[in-house]
C-alpha cells in the first residue's frame, strides 16, 4: 500500500507544475512574483511531508526558516518594484 | 536611508517594551530548542538579551491603556474569524471551478474611526481574509481603506452591512457610529 | 486508531482540494488581481489544513516528543499573518505602479 504521504507529495508536485506554467507565461513581472511566492508556500507543505515520509525531523526546522525567507523575499520585491530601489 | 527617529517614551513604557520583547523571544527559544540544560538556558537569555538591546522599541510602542481587556477581547473575535475564513475559501472555490467563472471586479472606498497600528493591521488582515475582498491601501491619518472586491456581494457585504468594521472596533474599544454610503470611484 | 487515520485522511484531503483549486484559478483568472485573490486565500488555508492534520498525526503516533508539534503550530501561525501582507503588499505596489483592473467584457491579461 503505498503511503498517503507520497499521494499527496506528488499532487502538490502537479500543482507546483500548475504555477510554475504561470510564472514562464504570466505578461509582466507582477504575475511572475505572484507565482513565485505561491510555489515557496507549497514548498513548505511539500518540505514537512516529506519529513514525515521519511521519518526525519530536521525538515521541519528547514520549512520554518523557508517560510520566512518567502515572506522577506516577496516583500523585498513589492518594495522594489513599488519605488524603483529598495532604499534611498 | 530614511529612518525615523525613536518614538518618544517615558522609562515606565520602556521597561514594559523591555519586558515583554524579552519574554517573548525567551519563551520561543525554550520552546523551540527543547533542551533545558543550564548551558542552554543561559545562551537562550544572553541571546535573548543582545536582540533585545536593539529592538526594543519595534513591537510594543508604549503602554497604551486597556491593554488586558483588548486582548481578552481579540481572543474572543478569532473564532468568528475562522468561520469567515473557511466560508471565503468555499466562495473563491465556487468562483474558480464554475465553468461560466462569475466575477465582476470593482474597486471601493470607504473610512473609518479606528488609528491605532494594531486596529488598522486586525482591519485590513481581516478584509483580506474574508469572503470576496482584498485591501489595497491604508492611510492612517483618516483611517481610509482602499479594497478590491471581486464581485457585488462581498462588496456590499462590507459597505453597506458593515458587520466585520463593527466588531473590529468592538475589539479595540472604539464607537461606531456607521458611516453612510461612501463614495465608490 | 482507526479514526485517527481517517481524521487525518481528511484533514489532508482538504487542504489538497484547496491548494489544487488555488493553482487553478491563477491559470484560468483573467487578471492580475483578480488571481492575486485566487490565491491569497486558498492557498493560506490549504496549507494551513495540511499542517494541521501532519500535527494530529504527530501527536498520536510519535507522542514521545511533544515539542515538535509547537513548531508546526506556530508555522501555521506565522503562515496565517504572512501570506495575506505578502498579498496586499504585492496589490500595493501594483495599483501604485498603475496596472489596470479588469472590468467585464476586456479581453484577457
Amino acid at each position: 500500500m503505498i503511503s498517503i504521504f507520497l499521494i499527496s507529495s506528488m499532487l502538490i508536485i502537479f500543482a507546483i507544475f500548475l504555477s510554475l506554467y504561470r510564472a514562464i507565461l504570466g505578461p509582466g513581472v507582477f504575475n511572475r512574483v505572484a507565482a513565485v511566492n505561491v510555489i515557496g508556500t507549497k514548498t513548505i507543505a511539500l518540505l514537512v511531508l516529506i519529513g514525515y515520509y521519511t521519518e526525519r525531523p530536521e525538515f521541519f526546522d528547514i520549512a520554518l526558516l523557508y517560510a520566512m525567507l518567502n515572506f522577506i523575499g516577496t516583500l523585498v520585491f513589492a518594495r522594489y518594484l513599488e519605488r524603483g530601489e529598495l532604499w534611498s | 536611508m530614511e529612518i525615523r527617529g525613536r518614538a518618544k517614551m517615558n522609562r515606565g513604557e520602556k521597561t514594559f517594551g523591555i519586558l515583554i520583547t524579552f519574554g517573548i523571544l525567551f519563551l520561543f527559544w525554550i520552546l523551540l530548542s527543547g533542551l533545558f540544560d543550564v548551558f542552554h538556558l543561559i545562551a537562550g537569555v544572553i541571546c535573548s538579551g543582545i536582540v533585545t538591546l536593539m529592538s526594543h522599541d519595534l513591537m510594543v510602542k508604549g503602554k497604551d491603556e486597556k491593554f488586558i481587556g483588548k486582548s481578552l477581547r481579540l481572543f474572543w473575535y478569532i473564532p468568528w474569524e475562522l468561520w469567515q475564513i473557511v466560508l471565503a475559501n468555499i466562495d473563491v472555490a465556487y468562483r474558480v471551478l464554475h465553468p461560466k467563472m462569475p466575477i465582476d471586479p470593482l474597486l471601493i472606498e470607504f473610512e473609518t474611526p479606528l488609528r491605532s497600528d494594531f486596529s488598522l493591521v486586525t482591519l485590513a488582515n481581516s478584509i483580506t481574509l474574508t469572503p470576496g475582498t482584498i485591501t489595497i491601501s491604508v492611510e492612517p491619518e483618516k483611517g481610509t481603506f482602499r479594497v478590491h472586491a471581486i464581485a457585488k456581494e462581498p462588496a456590499d457585504a462590507l459597505l453597506v452591512d458593515q458587520t466585520m468594521q463593527r466588531k473590529v472596533a468592538e475589539v479595540f474599544f472604539v464607537e461606531w457610529s456607521g458611516t453612510d454610503q461612501p463614495t465608490k470611484p | 486508531m482507526v479514526l485517527v487515520n481517517g481524521m487525518v485522511t481528511l484533514f489532508l484531503a482538504g487542504g489538497l482540494f484547496f491548494t489544487l483549486v488555488g493553482s487553478i484559478g491563477l491559470l484560468r483568472f483573467p487578471d492580475f488581481y483578480t488571481r492575486l485573490h485566487a490565491t491569497g486565500k486558498c492557498d493560506t488555508l490549504g496549507t494551513s489544513l495540511i499542517l494541521i492534520g501532519l500535527i494530529i498525526h504527530h501527536l498520536f503516533h510519535y507522542s514521545g516528543t511533544p515539542l515538535v508539534p509547537v513548531r508546526l503550530l506556530f508555522l501555521v501561525f506565522f503562515i496565517f499573518i504572512a501570506n495575506p501582507a505578502a498579498t496586499h503588499a504585492l496589490m500595493k505596489a501594483a495599483y501604485e505602479v498603475g496596472v489596470k483592473p479588469w472590468k467585464l467584457g476586456d479581453e484577457r491579461r
